[in-house]
């Protein structure tokens, strides 16, 4: 199986997810520049963090419209994993693979820092290989982090059982000194309905190596690997 | 389009030109010049490119070591060989002037300036550091201009995806009106891949690529070569505006380009855009080079040849593409949807010709305009000021007197220049990259070079106060504290790149710091084996009422063969032995304790033995490197008790505790916790491993002694001091939100 790393001019983890994968889980990877219309047989679509275009307007609004995106959407479509981090879940609620939207920080700077996660569901393609009420680690960095979908959409995503990711404290509670940008109901990552696409601001591929501070994000892209590959 | 104005000796001195000048101006041509060669010649001849009033010192710096591949001043940044075919470049530049007017541009603009140094000679950035100086907070324009530097420091590496992982900040009230802002940056290139600034080969094609050219920060390095005044609100427009985004396209063009082989040599353009960048270049590569201004690609209808020269508009490149090969460069730069055009030629008559309209408005011999070349050197006359005298033979003994010392502490630790940064680095992403094993808010921060088992520790340090009490032992003390920091995380300090901020070099007291400061900065560097590898120096910090601190940041890099091997500054265990290398003496002369808790700055700069200083580093990354140590923090501003406590907090999340059994001996109470001795080093190690560490250090004939043990909750130093940790960790980190926010802190 292949993993696809969507590449935007101004993407900037687009290498960190390569390596994390390459090298430290011996997956099969390749770059998809923005302009071109075919995966190349992707089986997982990743769209990663950075500024996709710059993002002076607004995380993610201009990237909707690169070539690539129209065969990201049918990917997802047909009931195939794509993850976005970051700037990539930025860019799935701007082109409406996932509810909601994401705002300015609160702090209304951008904020870099670690944070914890308890994991939500342990029975999706994306958390398999989690446990349930895991707590996790792993660094945020981004300016437009802050989860907002109107009440009536929150309502629904809850109901369904979206959330895969929350900020929380050491104990596994969403405080408010937890979360670190504002976001609705401590929401750090979610899917859709079908459960296929994952957005989420903190940086999995950041949490690959124990060198570099730990492996929790090991899971998450093993988790995937395991679904695809079928085992 | 305006009429080109007569040139005349007014008209030259209007644009920072002496009347010395701009007659040796008219020898190397032979006549008047045109406009925009008298513009041409103001540039290339100010300060900020030619370093005219700085040069004849800064060739007395130690620029070679065994790793150095090119030598300071040759191309755009430093050069040193770390071993597996790989070498790292790496330098520091200011982005004052700017600043003061603009905050959030001018620091941005200066991340985007020092990353293209880099990444010209083909390196890919890997780190951003920055050195920050404001006046104090208490003041509504000084937090305007930290929040505009924060944000724009920020916003730029974030954004082109270069983690700022170190830097220092440090608050005193000579910055108020005059902030420093030094941006470093490092990078890493295969040795077979490293790029040139170079115009050579007569018929090679010179291409612009990168942004359009427009008015903005036109006379950005004259401005630079000024005092900060009324004025330099109305220029305003000298402060060019930064698009990262674009910074991110140039960056992975450029280093494609240096890859396909197609490039003769590239250079950005910073100051004096495309003036400076084909004068260097051709006087580098002994060429000529012939541009015609009409094929820019301008923002802006109507510019004249004066504005195109001298245009700084940001995230420009030159480049000389190689006869015939083109095509291929054309081609890779249109992947990246940059904008380029092909601007002219490579000559053999070593002038910079410049044509425009149809007519030539420049004619001049290349290396008449560049440093090392035809430009003026001079040496400034240097005074010590009488009241460093004064300064010096202080009485201190008030200060000393015993006083509560657990309150001295607390006081201490929210100090602006001692508490923690996080409200500052929070800001900067530190992490992206995925090289980062030691971020901010440590001694140094430490990065994996992948593929090795590299690791390449880097730090920003200085020390202003001791440097104003004694230049030249305060800029040793610089060095050597930037390198105790490489060193406290195992890697061995291998060279420096500097800036230098000063204020105006035409007063002779105020030349006089400069003067000092790099005789200083030589003999540290000669001794601790860390050549300067480049540099950047900027004078006219001052206003009317202020004058800066003279400020020599030191921009230090480190080198660890295993990062594995690395530690951290805070303990980590309890039980833990703590050791102390190094002595203190009574050196409280310009410390935090004096400034912050009385108000005073006197006394001498701490004494320094820089051989001793060599030993005890030596004895620091010898354990290190072979296991013996657990954490190991440089014991600097604050004295002993801060470092003490700072080892105890560090990680907030894992609070520990120490006691500390120390005795004064000759010392009184203060000096003994407060005094700011050089070549200290709190390590702590398990029991076990004390004797490897001690007998090592005896046998370097470096002090060291046992002081105390980690463990419980508390910090307790003899009878003095006993304050629990949590109680510190809430002073240490409200204090600068606090002082931002301009919330009184109850003293």
């Amino acid at each position: 199986m292949t993993f696809g790393i969507v590449v935007f001019p101004g993407s900037n983890c687009d290498h960190d997810v390569y390596w994390g994968l390459k090298k430290e889980l011996g997956q099969n990877v390749r770059f998809i520049w923005h302009r071109q219309r075919d995966l190349e047989g992707s089986d997982v679509v990743v769209l990663p963090g950075g500024f996709a275009h710059g993002d002076y307007l607004r995380a993610g609004a201009i990237a909707r419209f690169s070539p690539i995106m129209e065969s990201v959407v049918e990917h997802a479509r047909q009931g195939r994993p794509v993850i976005g981090i970051c700037n990539g879940f930025q860019i799935l609620t701007e082109i409406g693979l996932l509810p909601g939207a994401l705002l300015r920080n609160e702090s209304l700077r951008f904020a870099h820092g670690l944070v914890r996660l308890a994991v939500q569901r342990t029975d999706t393609m994306f958390t398999r290989q989690f446990l349930l009420g895991q707590i996790i680690e792993m660094p945020i960095a981004h300016g437009q982090g802050r989860y907002y979908a109107p009440p009536q959409i929150l309502e629904e995503l809850e109901a369904a059982k979206q959330v895969l990711f929350r900020y929380c404290d050491v104990c596994g509670q969403a405080a408010s000194e937890a979360n670190p940008n504002g976001s609705t109901n401590a929401i750090a990552g979610l899917c859709n309905a079908q459960g296929n696409v994952i957005g989420m601001m903190p940086h999995p591929e950041r949490r690959m190596n124990q060198r570099l501070g730990g492996i929790d994000g090991q899971l998450l892209f093993l988790s995937v690997a395991q679904s695809v590959s079928g085992l | 389009m305006k009429p080109n104005p007569p040139v005349t000796l007014s008209l030259a001195q209007q644009h920072g030109l002496s009347e010395e000048e701009y007659n040796r101006i008219l020898a190397i041509l032979g006549r008047v010049p045109t406009y925009p060669e008298l513009g041409v010649f103001s540039v290339m001849w100010s300060e900020h490119c030619c370093y005219k009033n700085s040069i004849a010192h800064l060739k007395t710096l130690p620029r070679k070591g065994p790793r150095t591949l090119v030598e300071a001043g040759e191309e755009n940044a430093g050069l040193v060989d770390i071993g597996h075919g790989l070498a790292v470049a790496f330098k520091i530049e200011s982005h004052n002037h700017p600043c003061a007017v603009e905050p959030y541009q001018g620091a941005a603009t200066g991340v985007g300036g020092i990353m293209r140094d880099i990444f010209t000679m083909g390196a890919r950035p890997i780190a951003s550091l920055d050195s920050l100086h404001f006046g104090p907070l208490d003041n509504a324009r000084n937090r305007f201009l930290m929040d505009g530097v924060v944000r724009g420091v920020g916003d730029y590496g974030n954004c082109l995806g270069i983690p700022t992982v170190a830097g220092e900040t440090i608050f005193h009230d000579g910055y108020s009106t005059n902030p420093i802002v030094n941006c470093m940056a490092v990078g890493v290139v295969k040795k077979d891949r490293i790029a040139s600034a170079t115009a050579e080969g007569e018929g090679n094609t010179v291409i612009i690529y990168g942004s359009r050219t427009g008015r903005d920060g036109i006379h950005g390095a004259t401005f630079a070569s000024e005092e900060i005044s009324e004025e330099s609100e109305a220029k305003r427009s000298s402060v060019q505006v930064g698009d990262p985004f674009a910074e991110k396209l140039l960056l992975e063009a450029t280093l494609e380009l240096v890859k396909s082989g197609v490039l003769v040599g590239v250079q950005d353009m910073g100051a004096a855009g495309i003036t400076c960048s084909s004068a260097e270049m051709a006087a580098r590569g002994k060429s000529g080079i012939s541009i015609n201004l009409d094929n820019v690609p301008l923002r802006e209808k109507h510019m004249s040849a004066y504005e195109i020269l001298l245009s700084e508009s940001q995230e420009r490149m030159l480049a000389v593409v190689y006869q015939g090969r083109i095509e291929e460069a054309e081609a890779i730069l249109d992947r990246w949807e940059i904008l380029h055009e092909r601007i002219g030629s490579v000559t053999n008559d070593g002038k910079m010709r410049v044509s425009f309209q149809g007519s030539e408005v420049c004619d001049i011999p290349a290396w008449e305009l560049a440093l090392g070349g035809g430009a003026p050197v001079y040496h400034r006359e240097a005074r010590r000021p009488a009241i460093l005298d004064e300064y010096n033979d202080a009485d201190l003994t008030p200060y000393r007197l015993d006083r509560n010392w657990n309150v001295a502490l607390s006081q201490l630790l929210a100090s602006p220049n001692i508490c923690d940064k996080g409200f500052i680095t929070g800001q900067y992403d530190s992490t992206v990259r995925t090289n980062t094993v030691l971020g901010p808010g440590g001694d140094a921060a430490l990065l994996w070079i992948k593929e090795t088992t590299l690791g390449l520790a880097m730090t920003t340090d200085c020390n202003p106060r001791f440097v104003y009490l004694n230049p030249r032992r305060g800029t040793a003390l610089a060095v050597a504290e930037a390198a105790r920091n490489v060193s406290c995380t195992g890697a061995e300090p291998i060279a420096i790149t500097n800036c230098l901020n000063f204020g105006n070099p035409y007063k002779p007291e105020s030349f006089y710091f400069f003067q000092e400061a790099v005789a200083g900065m030589g003999e540290a560097c000669r001794i601790l084996g860390t050549p300067v590898t480049g540099g950047n120096v900027s004078f006219y910090n001052e206003s009317e009422e202020t004058s800066i601190l003279p400020t020599p940041v030191i921009g230090m890099i480190g080198l660890m063969e295993d990062v594995d091997h690395a530690v951290r500054s805070h303990f980590q265990k309890e039980g833990d032995v703590v050791i102390l290398l190094g002595k203190t003496k009574a050196d409280l002369g310009g410390s935090e304790y004096l400034w912050h808790l009385y108000d005073v700055l006197a006394g001498d700069a701490p004494e320094l033995d820089l051989e001793l200083e060599k030993r005890t580093q030596f004895v620091l990354r010898k354990a290190i490197n072979s296991g013996w140590v657990r954490s190991a923090h440089d014991c600097s501003e604050g004295g002993l008790a801060v470092a003490l406590a700072e080892c105890c907090l560090l990680d907030p999340e894992h609070p520990i505790g120490s006691k500390i059994n120390i005795k004064p001996g000759n010392l009184t109470v203060a000096d003994l916790l407060f005094a700011e001795s050089a070549s200290r080093i709190i390590i702590s190690c398990p029991a076990e491993l004390k004797d490897e560490i001690l007998n090592l250090a005896e046998f370097m004939e470096v002090p060291a002694e046992i002081i105390g043990e980690v463990g419980g909750d508390r910090l307790v130093i003899a009878d003095w001091i006993d304050l629990s940790v949590n109680e510190l960790i809430h002073i240490y980190y409200q204090a600068l939100p606090n002082y931002f926010h301009n919330i009184a802190i109850a003293q």
